[in-house]
């Protein structure tokens, strides 16, 4: 016996969430923290917003205040994390796996005992800017605040003042169920050190005010880079490509500079608009971590602000393109075989075209996604299948159905090895290892 | 004892076509709306991905995706002098199962019935005289006109994307569409499906020989569309996997297509799965329902308070429903008294097989409803004076598919088997066809539903029994509709014609249709119907059977669920501007 019940059901249980990378550095860090114990030498500011200027702060209780401070909670996806699936809003609880163990998100509902409701201004603004919580507790950067940092203190203060308004739930969160050395919260003194650069957003004064909003958007609330910008080996950003695409959860979030073959350089701005405010447009369908970021955060902007950051993208970012590599030769034995693959198991809905069908079936043809140099997402897939996201303009939700039981490693390589260099494509061909690889991850994951 | 859950405003009963657009829009209306599904739940891609989901073996022959007898069967038998037996393998029709019901297993004709099928006996009468209908036949008028349902025909044609040639838009002839056809306010939604190499043959020997072929309605869907709830369908491949079939691209209209994917999001509504249905709870003086109760996998019993309830099983099942809650009084055949499970009818299917000469034909190109038509012998579009019977169908080149198993066409006096069946198939199957005619099946006094007084189902309680045989009317509207079909065939030059009428007595061992209809007919005298012009029961009013083939009060020379589909939105509005203001009779 089921139970189904609105669309966030369909999505499955296991909801995606932007959680961070840093893990994968931790192991090395405090390895050297334990071992040269140069923790101890600080530094770090005290706090970054010692010097900055002090608003004065307005009316707590009026509406405005509070509507933007609900606003801004939605572009920051504050929900995203801090919500257990079925849970109350806000009260936290959802457990993030990481290969270093689990971290359960916080309650930022104002219960006063469990949540933030005694929390002062300053604590709060500490948390968004500084990653620091009561008492200068180091937050883990899960939290994205190297992005949040970037908001205002007005802007972080109206987030403040709605969260006030909402519910409380008494909800009591261990956070922290990092097994030793991970769950020592200081070693992010020394994270914090190589990778955060605090400070508020700095507007462009040469750009529109329609550009510096969603620059100021994509960098702060919105926290794209949290998932879109490679990282280090210690999980920071990499500050020289911004937004060219990364790999975490088993998903290759997208390069979504502005370079023509591996961005988003050939969408026109309107399509840009129209993927974040519905999830989908002429090429290709939100899924995964990212229908979560459409169906929680983008698709409940204004038009203005994804105008906005629509504008920022398309210009902004390093043109980091090449020329695209030589396609595959067609009368590549891989190519021979994916291609009737491809007869057998794509044609149906992707058509021999490869254009699919625009809000049903992404266009393989000219994809970005399907030539990047990262086939993560590409041979996930085809492995378990996706649903894309409904949004209220685009319900849909159609389907990639699972092809785990069916094909082995070597067709899925051979027909990703195909779609990528066919219909003007070029891409590398795909290893029948990676997708073995891939399998392996994705049989491991919960 | 069964665990009582929380009331709510509206209880579906079957999450088929019917439910989906009465959840859709009463959930939309602000209602608190539950569906409880007997079978699975069933989704497009997931469920029928386009790779795999053609498995002839799985579907068409094991029947994968319809009910099993041992979940709920029924007895038969041809008159009452005979003792009815359970059937233990559902071949003649097949009752679907599982969340999406008949519109996942679909063919995707989508016909409307007759202006004239409307008012049936009043027409008949009319035009040939009281004396011209035989006595024992029980036709009767629909509580509704066809002007009344067109606004609702049109509505579910869109829910769908239905491919087609309108051939009477407001009264104005459109060229190339069925001449016969009702009014339409409004094309179809999209153009018709490209017709195959046998199709173009047929409809050219038909226009010789002084006939109108036009190209078969069909929700298999001749370009994507996007509905007019958001939803976007595809553009059909022509596998020729639709009947008995999931279609997994999005192609073939079905509740999981058109409407679950916005049903789903309103957070008032909610589908229980793998649920039965065994009763709908009346009040104590019967005059009210009260809700449900239904039976989980487990065997839990559960109670489900509900303000309305709407029976929105598959037709045949609805009737069981009815009678097995004691709404409504039951039909006693021999008295001529009561209502529930009077005039079940089917449909009088018949074909005519040609093997032509020199042709490649490409069966396999297919879909469930694409083939040229022609409508001149359908209801009264002829005149039966002297003919000796009343009715009709539609008839042509609607051959569904040609999948490998189940289509083996070979010339007469072949071997059933071995090397010469091997030789003759491949020889045949590129040039073999199948035309078939569609006709109607009136209604009769001893053609019935009823408790059958000696079987049971697991949860033991009465299996319900059918008494149905071919009356002469039909076997010889079928015998005349037949010899003009193959009249046309012949001048297609074939080198074999099979013509096959149908004859009686109705068995239960080749598949003909799924097309059961009656036994809750709608009318407007509940002396001889169970539901009113709002498919609303006469006895107990928040009880609605909204718009299954149930409803019928005879079946007509077209396909079922186009008219489904119609009342489907006929009783929503019904229920959401009339009766939700001021619950009670709504006639």
């Amino acid at each position: 016996m089921r139970v189904w019940q609105t669309s966030d059901a369909r999505l499955g249980a296991s909801r995606h969430r932007r959680r961070h990378y840093v893990f994968l550095a931790l192991a090395a860090v405090m390895l050297l923290l334990l071992g040269a114990g140069a923790f101890l030498a600080p530094r770090w500011p005290r706090s970054a917003s010692a010097n900055a200027q002090r608003y004065p702060v307005d009316d707590r209780q009026a509406f405005d205040r509070i509507e933007r401070g609900r606003y801004l909670a939605v572009v920051a996806d504050c929900a995203g994390c801090h919500t257990a699936p079925g849970g109350p809003p806000f009260a936290g609880g959802l457990a993030l796996q990481t290969p270093f163990g689990t971290l359960v998100t916080p309650n930022i509902t104002p219960d006063r005992e469990t949540g933030i409701g005694s929390w002062t201004d300053e604590e709060f603004v500490a948390a968004m800017h500084e990653g620091r919580g009561r008492g200068g507790m180091r937050l883990y950067p899960a939290m994205p605040y190297p992005a949040y940092a970037k908001m205002t203190r007005d802007d972080v203060l109206s987030i403040l003042a709605y969260f006030k308004t909402i519910e409380p739930v008494h909800n009591a969160v261990t956070v922290n169920q990092l097994p030793f050395p991970f769950n020592i919260r200081l070693g992010m003194a020394f994270w914090n050190f190589l990778n955060f650069a605090p400070g508020p957003f700095q507007p462009d004064p040469q750009k529109s005010s329609e550009w510096n909003r969603g620059a100021y958007l994509v960098q702060g609330a919105g926290h794209c880079g949290t998932c879109h910008t490679p990282k280090t080996l210690l999980g920071g950003d990499q500050t020289g490509a911004p937004l060219a695409g990364a790999t975490l959860q088993d998903w290759f979030a997208p390069n979504i500079t502005t370079d023509p073959r591996k961005g988003i350089g050939n969408w026109p701005l309107d399509e840009v608009v129209h993927y974040l405010k519905t999830g989908t447009n002429s090429w290709t369908l939100a899924s995964g971590p990212m229908a979560e970021a459409v169906v929680h955060s983008t698709s409940l902007m204004t038009n203005e602000d994804l105008a906005a950051i629509a504008t920022y993208l398309k210009d902004s970012g390093v043109a980091v393109s090449t020329s695209p590599p030589t396609s595959v030769s067609a009368n590549d034995a891989a190519i021979r075989a994916g291609a009737a693959i491809y007869k057998d198991n794509c044609a149906a809905c992707h058509k021999d075209s490869g254009v699919g069908e625009s809000a049903l079936f992404p266009s393989l043809s000219g994809s970005a996604l399907v030539q990047s140099d990262d086939v993560t997402t590409l041979a996930r897939l085809i492995l378990q299948g996706s649903r894309a996201v409904a949004t209220p303009d685009k319900p849909t939700a159609p389907a990639m159905p699972v092809f785990d039981w069916r094909l082995n490693d070597a067709q899925i390589a051979a027909v990703l090895t195909f779609i990528r260099n066919r219909w003007g494509n070029a891409a590398a061909p795909v290893a029948a290892s990676t997708v073995a690889r891939q399998r392996a991850l994705l049989a491991r994951s919960p | 004892m069964p665990r009582k859950l929380p009331r709510k405003d509206v209880v579906i009963i079957g999450l088929g076509w019917t439910g989906s657009i009465l959840g859709y829009e009463l959930a939309k209306a602000g209602l608190d709306v539950v569906a409880i599904e007997r079978g699975p739940w069933r989704d497009t891609a997931t469920d029928f991905p386009p790779a795999s989901a053609q498995d002839e073996l799985r579907y068409a022959v094991r029947l994968d995706l319809f009910l099993r007898p041992d979940q709920e069967t029924l007895t038969f038998r041809n008159n009452a002098s005979q003792t009815a037996l359970p059937i233990r393998n559902f071949v003649s029709f097949l009752p679907g199962n599982g969340v999406g019901g008949a519109g996942v297993h679909w063919n995707g004709q989508t016909w409307r019935f007759l202006p004239t099928d409307f008012r049936l006996r009043s027409h008949l009468e009319e035009r040939y005289g009281k004396d011209a209908l035989p006595s024992d036949m029980t036709i009767q008028d629909w509580p509704l006109s066809y002007d009344d349902l067109e606004p609702y025909y049109d509505r579910f044609e869109k829910l769908c994307g239905t491919s087609g040639k309108a051939g009477n838009i407001r009264g104005i002839k459109q060229l190339g569409g069925n001449p016969f056809e009702g009014w339409r306010s409004s094309e179809y939604p999209t153009p018709p499906l490209k017709q195959g190499y046998g199709a173009t043959l047929f409809a050219e020997a038909a226009r010789k020989t002084g006939h109108n072929p036009f190209p078969q309605p069909a929700s298999n869907l001749s370009e994507a569309y996007v509905n007019p709830l958001g939803i976007k369908l595809g553009q059909c491949t022509y596998c020729g996997f639709c009947e008995r079939f999931g279609c997994g691209n999005y192609s073939k209209a079905s509740p999981q297509t058109c409407v679950l994917p916005a049903l789903l999001r309103f957070p008032n509504f909610t589908a229980q799965t793998e649920s039965e249905v065994t009763k709908i709870n009346l009040d104590s003086a019967g005059k009210r329902a009260t809700g449900v109760t239904y039976v989980d996998t487990s065997g839990q019993e559960w109670e489900q308070p509900a303000n309305i309830v709407l029976v929105c099983a598959f037709a045949l099942f609805n009737v069981r429903l009815m009678l097995l809650s004691g709404i409504g009084k039951p039909y006693d055949a021999q008295a001529g008294q009561g209502v529930v499970g009077r005039n079940y009818a089917y449909q009088t299917t018949s074909s005519v097989g040609l093997i032509l000469k020199d042709k490649v034909l490409n069966p396999f190109i297919a879909t469930g409803s694409h083939g040229m038509m022609i409508d001149d012998y359908n209801g009264d579009n002829f005149d039966h004076s002297g003919l000796g019977f009343v009715g009709g169908g539609y008839m042509g080149f609607g051959q569904t598919n040609a999948r490998p198993i189940q289509t083996r066409p070979v010339p007469a006096g072949t071997p059933k088997w071995g090397a010469q069946w091997k030789k003759a198939t491949a020889e045949t199957y590129q040039r073999a066809c199948s035309l078939a005619t569609h006709g109607s099946s009136y209604s009769y006094k001893d053609c019935y539903l009823d408790l059958d007084p000696t079987y049971t189902d697991r949860l033991g309680r009465p299996l319900m029994r059918m008494t149905f045989d071919f009356h002469e009317n039909e076997l010889k509207m079928s015998a005349f509709l037949t010899d003009r079909l193959a009249e046309i065939a012949r001048t297609m030059d074939p080198v074999e014609l099979v013509a096959l009428p149908r004859k009686g007595p109705y068995t239960l061992t080749a598949y003909q249709t799924t097309h059961n209809t009656g036994g809750t007919v709608m009318g407007a005298d509940p002396g001889t119907s169970v539901v009113n012009r709002y498919c609303q029961s006469w006895d107990v009013h928040n009880v609605f059977v909204p718009g299954g083939a149930s409803v019928f009060p005879q079946n007509h020379g077209y396909n079922p669920t186009d008219t489904v589909g119609a009342l489907a939105y006929w009783t929503a509005d019904a229920i959401r501007d009339r009766y939700l203001r001021n619950p009670g009779p709504l006639v």
